[in-house]
């Protein structure tokens, strides 16, 4: 694999997309649509967060489209004055497949939820990683079902009770980025709702990448789940529970040491091979693990992604855990187009329909 | 009787197995014995080798064997030289869903039917007049279809003890006289093949292998069947393996020659080219789903829009993804989908973007995809549901042909869902039902049902190849600027303001600048498309949708009435109209008055089909399917149709249709 820089291959991934001729606003992207989430809803600030990046990108906004599932952050394309369709539970990426593959011009983007992209859509969010589409995924986890009123979801931890489960939700929670990178996704984040700076960088990230991105975005539901993302947050507790990594960067967290960076890192268990916690000042830095989001190997990301606990999120990474370049559905589609009629020059209909067996009835 | 376009029985010629007049008969057989032997006339011999050639007038043939055996293969190579030939043809494969059933099973049992003739055909037949049985399993699936007096050619090499035994003889039906009625040709098949190719360096085993190449050299003989292209075709195939290729051909040399020299075969037979049974015009033999996948082709380059396939394999629709896989340089993209739902989803996004969007798929698959073309109602864009019927529910037979799909197409989805549906008559006809699914997609913004079934899929007959300017325009307008004045007079784009023609909405896609919108599965304000959950607004949303598929433009139904006095009107759809007229045609020979119809468009009906109906006493439907055409039609004109129905996997047969249709047309 060749290594690129972050600046190829952002080129590459909105080379097709035509540029904006003007200026464009945060304004320019709000649609006329009164926004009807629940006051106080994480969804608010993800919108706001996606309205005031979209002009960075500097796209034509009628070649922008939002594809969305079911759920309550499915309403997202209503709000956004772009191309959109609000479709049917858990479809989107492969709606969304169809649309990015035949339309090489647009800037596509999906936008699902736990439920939506991980339950009864799993097996599409998948595929989509797999095939590496050139399309972006935003998964908004709140870790319950909103819309259909408080029951557990896929990403909810296990114990949960919930109206649908009295006694406790029985089955284990999906990590997303693990589970994304078994599914040989080529990009993977992780952000929060309330950090705008953080969510606004990764949103860029995944937008310069070409390929499928999948971002996980933790954001809270006030109603069902409020708080569920707190010691992410909270400052104080934020310190144990957030492991901020950053490419090229030694992995540390926690409260600073003496050089002012994180107390703790991580290093690499060399009899298993495993990654796991160290406090700095005990193990020196020599041994930290230095984040390599471009690594070949998923290996690494995806223990680090193994170091959060689903219960209390603690040691949960935040940032772009994988960055690599490989090759592209739509792109790979549209070469062997061209290298049909390279090859066997532009269809001809006729001749396809007369086939190389003919015979003639005369008149 | 090939590339009829929403034409009833009554364009065709009058003339059918057997004819109705003896017009397009070559000999003056007496014609009433529909399918057994094919009565001959003698000529004076002209074979090189002095022996006698009769001349007949139609011939069905029944390729069977184990499926391994390459019986498809064997039929596909028969059927071509018979089309090259110029005889009219129809084409029957029957063959088991496992794709190597143990071996010598009566389950494993694998078989070709060609009906082929000088004059016009509408059926692969009933009763074959030749059997080549290339095991016990073979001969004991298929003899009870073959009339007594019939030709049955067995090899004798896989007819040991224990083979019989597999299958239920104990004695063997060479010996004990079951098999006396017949004229039966003990022919030690691979005994013959591996001596002939006892030159070649192939092994006994591989040798054997070509034995279905000696069966088909010796019906090419028989039936006189140029042998070039066959030849030419086996080099093409081995072209990487040459010895193979050679021993393939040796092998079909020697089934010729043993024909000609063998003094158990006397009598070959010529089937004259059907010249009157054809218009004036190129043809080519095609099978349904190759005739479906060149009219999505065609639609495509019609409509110049991108053709966008979004499917997941399953049997018999499979081989239309297969071949729309190979025509990339006509800009086709094939995407094989993680399932089902994603091989819509797929398609229903690329239709968003401006394709032709199709999925391809048969009865399981259009289950798994109804929520999505449920969307696509609502969203009201262009798309195309390919259901290549089989045996159901569930499951049931995925090798078998069945039409117990309607009920589905028409009303599998929840809500108020209307979907047109078009269906096919013939193979060949799929192909310009495939340009009418997608016209009525094009113009009205919505999902389309396409409903093929496995009888067509796999079953062939000849074809006039279209010129370009026969094929319809379909050409679609793109909205390109806001078509709504506000209030306050600035100008809007409606995506759901609707054409007061045909109430098709805009259809406006991403890159247009201006245009952006947003449109989703839930009820939608009339106009401006923003949600919308006002009952009245709901409530005119409904009836709209409605409107629009009941307003779609079909052509009328005409019913074929030669005389003008039947009161029986047969009325038929899909797959059945080659039977269907088959049977008819019997009738009238028989000098009853019987009417005919039949229908491409299931949903809306023609808008005169209650007249029509209403103008017989008495009307029939028969059906592949336990009578959902007849539920339609009572429900919708109040018609007491009878319903004949059949749901055995296989194609109606025209004698039993004929006995059914005169009970069912005397009987009070």
């Amino acid at each position: 694999m060749t290594e690129t820089t972050p600046e190829s291959r952002q080129s590459e991934a909105l080379s097709l997309v035509p540029k904006a001729e003007a200026a464009q606003s945060m304004k320019d992207f709000k649609s006329d649509q009164e926004v009807r989430w629940c006051p106080g809803c994480g969804d608010y600030a993800v919108l706001a967060a996606v309205q005031g990046f979209m002009p960075q990108l500097g796209l034509a906004k009628e070649n922008i489209v939002f594809v969305s599932g079911i759920g309550c952050s499915s309403r997202f394309p209503y709000y956004m004055n772009t191309y959109g369709m609000h479709s049917i539970h858990g479809r989107a990426p492969a709606i969304a497949t169809g649309l990015a593959s035949t339309r090489r011009d647009l800037s596509v983007w999906v936008v699902t939820g736990d439920g939506d992209a991980l339950s009864i859509g799993g097996n599409h969010l998948i595929h989509a990683l797999r095939r590496n589409v050139n399309l972006k995924i935003l998964l908004f986890n709140n870790r319950i079902y909103g819309l259909t009123k408080g029951q557990y979801s896929p990403t909810s931890e296990t114990g949960k009770i919930t109206k649908s489960t009295p006694m406790g939700s029985l089955d284990s929670p999906f990590n997303p980025v693990s589970l994304a990178l078994g599914a040989e996704a080529s990009f993977v984040a992780r952000t929060v709702d309330s950090d705008r700076k953080h969510l606004t960088s990764t949103l860029q990230a995944a937008a310069d990448h070409h390929g499928t991105a999948l971002v996980e975005i933790y954001q809270n539901c006030n109603i069902f789940n409020d708080g569920a993302f707190e010691v992410l947050k909270d400052k104080q507790q934020a310190q144990e529970a957030v492991i901020r990594v950053e490419h090229g960067e030694q992995i540390r967290f926690g409260a600073p040491g003496e050089d002012g960076l994180g107390s703790k890192g991580v290093v690499r268990d060399p009899a298993t091979g495993d990654l796991r916690v160290v406090d700095v000042a005990e193990e020196g830095t020599d041994a930290l693990v230095v984040h390599d989001a471009h690594a070949d190997s998923p290996t690494t990301a995806f223990a680090l992604s193994r170091l959060a606990d689903p219960e209390t999120l603690h040691r949960t990474p935040i940032g772009v855990l994988r960055d690599v370049r490989r090759p592209v559905y739509d792109t790979d589609m549209n070469t062997q187009l061209e290298a049909a009629v390279e090859n066997h020059g532009k269809g001809d209909l006729g001749a396809l329909l007369a086939g190389n067996d003919t015979w003639t009835v005369a008149g | 009787m090939t590339n009829q376009v929403n034409s009833p029985a009554g364009q065709h010629p009058d003339a059918d197995e057997p004819a109705a007049n003896g017009t397009n008969r070559t000999n003056g057989t007496n014609g009433t014995v529909p399918d057994g032997d094919p009565a001959a006339v003698h000529t004076p011999g002209k074979s090189a080798s002095a022996k006698e050639v009769r001349r007949l007038d139609r011939v069905i043939i029944r390729f069977a064997g184990d499926s391994g055996d390459g019986m498809q293969l064997t039929g596909d190579r028969f059927t071509s030289e018979t089309a090259s030939f110029g005889n009219d043809l129809s084409t029957l494969p029957n063959f088991p869903a496992e794709i190597r059933a143990p071996a010598g099973t009566l389950p494993g049992v694998s078989s070709f039917q060609l009906h082929f003739a000088d004059h016009d055909i509408l059926t692969p037949g009933d009763a074959p007049n030749v059997l080549v049985a290339m095991n016990p399993a073979a001969l004991k699936a298929n003899v009870g279809d073959v009339p007594r007096g019939a030709e049955i050619i067995v090899n004798t090499d896989e007819f040991t003890k224990r083979a019989m035994a597999k299958v239920g003889y104990d004695v063997s039906p060479l010996e004990d006289g079951s098999l006396d009625g017949y004229r039966v040709h003990e022919v030690p098949l691979t005994t013959l093949t591996v001596e002939a190719l006892k030159e070649f360096d192939v092994g006994r085993k591989d040798a054997g292998r070509s034995k279905n190449m000696f069966a088909l050299g010796l019906l090419s003989w028989m039936y006189n069947r140029p042998t070039e292209q066959t030849e030419h075709f086996l080099r093409t195939k081995f072209a990487k393996k040459p010895q193979v290729a050679q021993a393939n051909i040796a092998a079909y040399r020697a089934g010729w020659n043993f024909g000609e020299t063998t003094e158990d075969f006397a009598v070959s037979y010529e089937v004259s080219p059907a010249t009157t049974a054809f218009p004036p015009g190129t043809y080519r033999n095609i099978s349904g789903n190759l005739a479906l996948a060149y009219g999505l082709v065609a639609a495509s380059h019609q409509s110049e829009l991108p053709l966008f396939l979004g499917s997941y394999p399953i049997t018999p629709a499979s081989d239309v993804l297969h071949e729309l896989s190979k025509h990339k340089n006509f800009g086709v993209r094939t995407f094989q989908a993680e399932d089902e739902i994603a091989g819509i989803g797929a398609a229903l996004g690329a239709a968003f973007g401006g394709a032709l969007g199709v999925t391809t798929t048969s009865g399981p698959g259009v289950a798994l995809k109804s929520e999505t073309i449920g969307l696509a109602v609502s969203l009201e864009l262009p798309l195309l549901i390919v259901d290549i019927q089989r045996g159901g529910p569930s499951t049931g037979l995925p090798t078998k042909t069945e039409q117990a799909d309607l009920l589905q197409a028409m009303y599998g989805r929840n809500g108020e869902a209307p979907v047109p549906i078009v269906a096919p008559s013939t193979p060949a006809d799929c192909f310009t039902a495939a340009l009418e699914a997608a016209r009525i997609a094009l113009t009205y913004r919505t999902p389309v049902f396409l409903l093929s079934d496995g009888y067509l899929a796999n079953g062939s007959e000849p074809w006039r190849v279209p010129e370009a300017a026969e094929l319809p325009d379909l050409r679609v307008q793109f909205a390109q600027v806001p078509n709504h004045r506000l209030d306050d007079g600035t100008e809007a784009f409606w995506p759901y303001k609707r054409d007061p023609q045909t109430l098709a909405r805009p259809w406006a896609v991403p890159g247009t600048p201006g245009l952006e919108h947003r449109i989703g599965g839930i009820e939608k304000q009339d106009g401006t498309g923003n949600i919308s959950y006002d009952p009245a607004n709901h409530d005119l949303m409904v009836r709209t949708r409605q409107a629009k598929v009941d307003g779609i433009d079909v052509p009328d139904i005409e019913a074929d009435d030669p005389d003008g006095r039947a009161k029986t009107l047969v009325l038929g759809w899909g797959s059945t109209y080659g039977p269907v007229t088959a049977a008819v045609r019997r009738l009238r020979r028989d000098g009853q008055h019987i009417a005919q119809a039949h229908l491409r468009h299931l949903n809306p009906f023609p808008s005169n089909l209650g007249a029509v109906l209403r103008r017989y006493e008495r009307v029939i439907i028969p059906e592949m399917n336990l009578g959902q055409l007849a539920t339609l039609v009572r429900a919708e004109f109040l018609v007491d149709a009878h319903s004949y129905t059949q749901v055995n996997g296989m194609p109606f047969k025209a004698e039993q249709l004929a006995t059914a249709l005169k009970e069912a047309s005397t009987d009070d």
